[in-house]
């Protein structure tokens, strides 16, 4: 995979560096999809055998009869990534900087209790907003937010401006955070919470289909008129342009890629009997042969948006040319006047403002908050991040890639949960493919001479 | 049925596998377990195996490593493999509930299994805990009927936790209004960890200079640290009790450093799981179970259940799990000599 994709990596392609990036097929991301392709059809063909009444020899029958590829699947997967793919993009940024974050699961379990406990008791006794109040979600969010937000800031000072390794700041930090969570949260399970916030869960807050669609097509032609923009851009500052062909065939795939996306999520049709409780709760009678879609879930949405946004900052923005430069060579970027401390404040403190945003979505999920909630997220982050290529080394890594990372991390477990691979054996082949995908990435680096 | 008094909770729960053998074949029972890495889900496991199988029916499973947030992946995709039914150890009695929605709208039955789930559209089967906790209590006020207790509690994100300390305190309230038993001290024991069971009984022997008595501990995991932290003390052999009949705390009750492991035949649960589940399945109603009866949750939902009796092994009955095949002569005495019958 990796030597036929360093053969037709040609030099023009590294100099190109920025937002066409992300649009441009770039040949790791290509690697990872083939990689992610080719475990949802084993897990595709796996299933189909177990459901198959008996066993005949014939891939397409597996295939056809597979439970992985389904919609339900799909949709479960997108809704079970989202908040360990938060936290992998943000991640990214602290580990170009040559930094590590370890806290990452004690800070969401802390935002979490935050905002479970804001809304069960605080704003209730104190400010008389009880659960259902409408301004209770976006408080308990923004206060969550900010709590990850500030933990992470205190985090960056002590790694910034008083040289404690972040190795150490952030282990001291996962003992610290979880067993404060257990305090805020008085050592018992908070919930339920607010019916607004549990809309950030995944299946109790999704688009429905017209409006899936809506914002699909919105997302088509914005991504059409990015190319294109990008294309003229070339043109006008005298740069070399791809064919025609070429760029509509990248336009295609993206339009594709999508409406393909949208298109699996509306297949996903809301039971009969949860529309029916619905249809209970209101006091009406569900019509005959009724169907609803889930559509795209709001907590996909909102990884899609912070995704692009942190893609944007990172190759658009002063801020995120100065993460990479310090990155690639922090003595370098700090005499050349980069405030490296205050970068690293900064950094920390995205890096707990995406985890109090997972908190709220994790939380959502379980509709309470848990003790456990976060347990061993960090490793799971850490390990989205490597898989997605971000190297420990500095200087390398992208948002998108760490998102797919994490998805194809669930994707694993998922499918050998279905398949019914014992648990134990399932992290020995998450171990594996952690180690196998910085491998790859390494022999692809030295071979196509990317640092 | 070799045992009496299995047959007995056999029979009051009153069915058998037999009439169900035919109408199950080729459904699914899916089993989601919150956390393998304790021994005794592996017998249950063998036991809804067993179970299934006789009746036709395949098993599935998945293991949340004791994460709420993996088991609601876990039950998810359980439902999408199209299970029948399902049965689920609940890692958290509240966050598990959201799995139960989802399991709910997708028409499939749920069974909590041993451990409570806040829902009333599950249905819910355990031993009776209370029950236990009195067995508990009363086997240890026997062998110290006055001094000081220590009460080692279960996991405060249990509600068995609560349930056995209140049979617990049923028995000993008599006890400690006429002055004779007085609590010292008293700890939850985060995730019934036997680690942290240690760590707080050597608390507890510091703060009251090793002026202890008796030990009730909630089951008999804890009770493996709670012995522990006594060894280091020498202060071994005073009553100590737990539950769950454990291989290493019966081989404590033979030599003689644990009083009492209250012992839920966890086969007769996973049998008793596997059947309510297809009988769920195969349409029967969720109030028209065989034995079913009403219980009030802690939470106020009011759930149909069926509790199973347990039974209190000592060191004078302890023939009794040896008879029913539950553990070996020679594990149950292993470095006992002249102890109580069989092992002497």
């Amino acid at each position: 995979m990796t030597q036929a994709a360093s053969k037709t990596h040609s030099p023009q392609t590294e100099q190109k560096r920025g937002f066409l990036q992300t649009l441009e097929i770039d040949t790791r991301l290509l690697g990872m999809v083939g990689a992610f392709l080719v475990i949802c059809l084993a897990f595709q063909m796996w299933t189909g055998i177990r459901a198959l009444p008996e066993f005949v020899l014939n891939p397409f029958a597996w295939l056809g009869a597979g439970r992985f590829l389904v919609p339900q699947n799909t949709f479960n997967i997108a809704i079970q990534t989202v908040s360990v793919a938060l936290m992998a993009a943000g991640m990214v940024f602290v580990i170009v900087t040559r930094h590590i974050d370890l806290s990452v699961g004690s800070i969401l379990a802390l935002c979490s209790a935050v905002m479970a406990v804001l809304q069960t008791s605080v704003l209730p006794n104190a400010f008389g907003l009880g659960l259902e109040h409408p301004l209770t979600a976006p408080i308990a969010v923004l206060v969550g937010i900010a709590t990850g937000v500030t933990v992470g800031g205190f985090q960056g000072w002590l790694i910034g401006y008083q040289k404690i390794p972040s190795f150490i700041v952030t282990l001291g930090g996962l003992l610290i955070w979880s067993r404060v969570a257990y305090f805020v949260a008085g050592g018992q399970t908070v919930g339920p919470l607010d019916g607004t916030f549990l809309m950030l869960g995944g299946s109790n807050g999704t688009l429905g289909a017209t409006f899936s669609w809506v914002i699909g097509g919105v997302a088509a032609l914005a991504a059409a008129y990015a190319i294109w923009q990008a294309r003229r851009s070339k043109e006008r500052h005298g740069f070399a342009v791809k064919p025609v062909w070429a760029e509509a065939t990248m336009t295609g795939i993206a339009v594709a890629l999508i409406l393909g996306l949208v298109w699996l999520l509306n297949s996903n049709l809301v039971p009969a009997a949860r529309l029916k409780r619905i249809f209970d709760a209101r006091g009406e009678v569900m019509p005959e042969g009724y169907t609803q879609a889930y559509g795209v879930p709001i907590s996909v949405l909102i990884l899609i948006v912070v995704a692009l946004i942190l893609t944007v900052m990172a190759a658009r923005t002063r801020l995120g040319r100065y993460i990479f430069a310090t990155g690639g060579n922090p003595d370098a970027a700090e005499l050349s006047g980069i405030n490296t401390r205050l970068l690293t404040v900064k950094i920390f403190a995205l890096m707990g403002g995406l985890c109090g945003l997972s908190a709220a979505i994790a939380s959502a999920r379980l509709s309470n908050h848990s003790l456990d909630i976060g347990t061993l997220d960090e490793l799971r982050v850490i390990a989205a991040a490597v898989i997605g290529g971000t190297a420990l080394a500095g200087g390398v890594g992208t948002v998108y890639g760490a998102i797919l990372g994490a998805v194809i991390m669930q994707s694993l477990q998922s499918g050998m949960a279905m398949v019914g691979v014992d648990a134990p054996f399932q992290n020995i082949v998450v171990g594996f493919v952690l180690v196998l995908a910085v491998w790859i990435d390494i022999q692809y680096r030295k071979r196509s001479g990317v640092k | 049925m070799r045992n009496p008094i299995l047959a007995a909770v056999i029979a009051t729960v009153g069915f058998s596998t037999a009439a169900f053998a035919e109408s199950h074949a080729a459904m699914t029972v899916g089993v989601s377990w919150s956390n393998f890495q304790e021994e005794r889900w592996k017998t249950d496991e063998a036991a809804i195996k067993a179970a299934l199988e006789a009746a036709g029916a395949t098993y599935v499973s998945a293991d949340a490593q004791a994460s709420a947030s993996k088991q609601l992946s876990d039950v998810e995709s359980l439902i999408a493999q199209g299970v029948n039914a399902l049965i689920i150890l609940g890692q958290d009695t509240a966050a598990v509930v959201p799995a139960v929605s989802a399991a709910a709208d997708a028409g499939i039955p749920v069974v909590a299994y041993d451990r409570l789930i806040e829902d009333p559209r599950a249905f819910y089967l355990t031993f009776d805990n209370v029950e236990v906790g009195r067995m508990q209590a009363a086997a240890v006020l026997a062998a110290a009927p006055k001094g000081n207790y220590v009460m080692i509690k279960g996991a405060n994100t249990d509600p068995n936790a609560d349930f056995l300390r209140g049979g617990q305190q049923e028995v000993l309230q008599a006890a400690i209004d006429a002055g004779d038993v007085k609590i010292v001290g008293e700890a939850y024991t985060d995730g019934w960890l036997p680690a942290n069971a240690q760590r707080n009984m050597e608390q507890i022997l510091t703060e009251t200079s090793n002026a202890v008595d008796a030990v009730v501990a909630s089951n008999d995991g804890t009770a493996g640290g709670v012995v522990a932290a006594l060894t280091a003390q020498g202060l071994q052999g005073i009553p100590v009790s737990g539950q769950d009949g454990d291989l290493a705390a019966l081989n404590r009750v033979a030599a003689g450093t644990q009083t009492v492991s209250v012992w839920k035949d966890a086969r007769e649960l996973g049998k008793n799981a596997a059947e309510v589940a297809l009988a769920l399945a195969g349409g029967t109603a969720i109030d028209a179970i065989p034995g079913a009866q009403k219980f009030t949750t802690p939470g106020g939902n009011e759930m149909n259940s069926v509790f199973l009796k347990p039974v209190a092994i000592t060191k004078d009955n302890l023939s009794v799990v040896v008879d029913a095949g539950w553990i070996t002569k020679e594990v149950l005495c292993q470095g006992v000599t002249a102890g109580p019958a069989p092992c002497n």
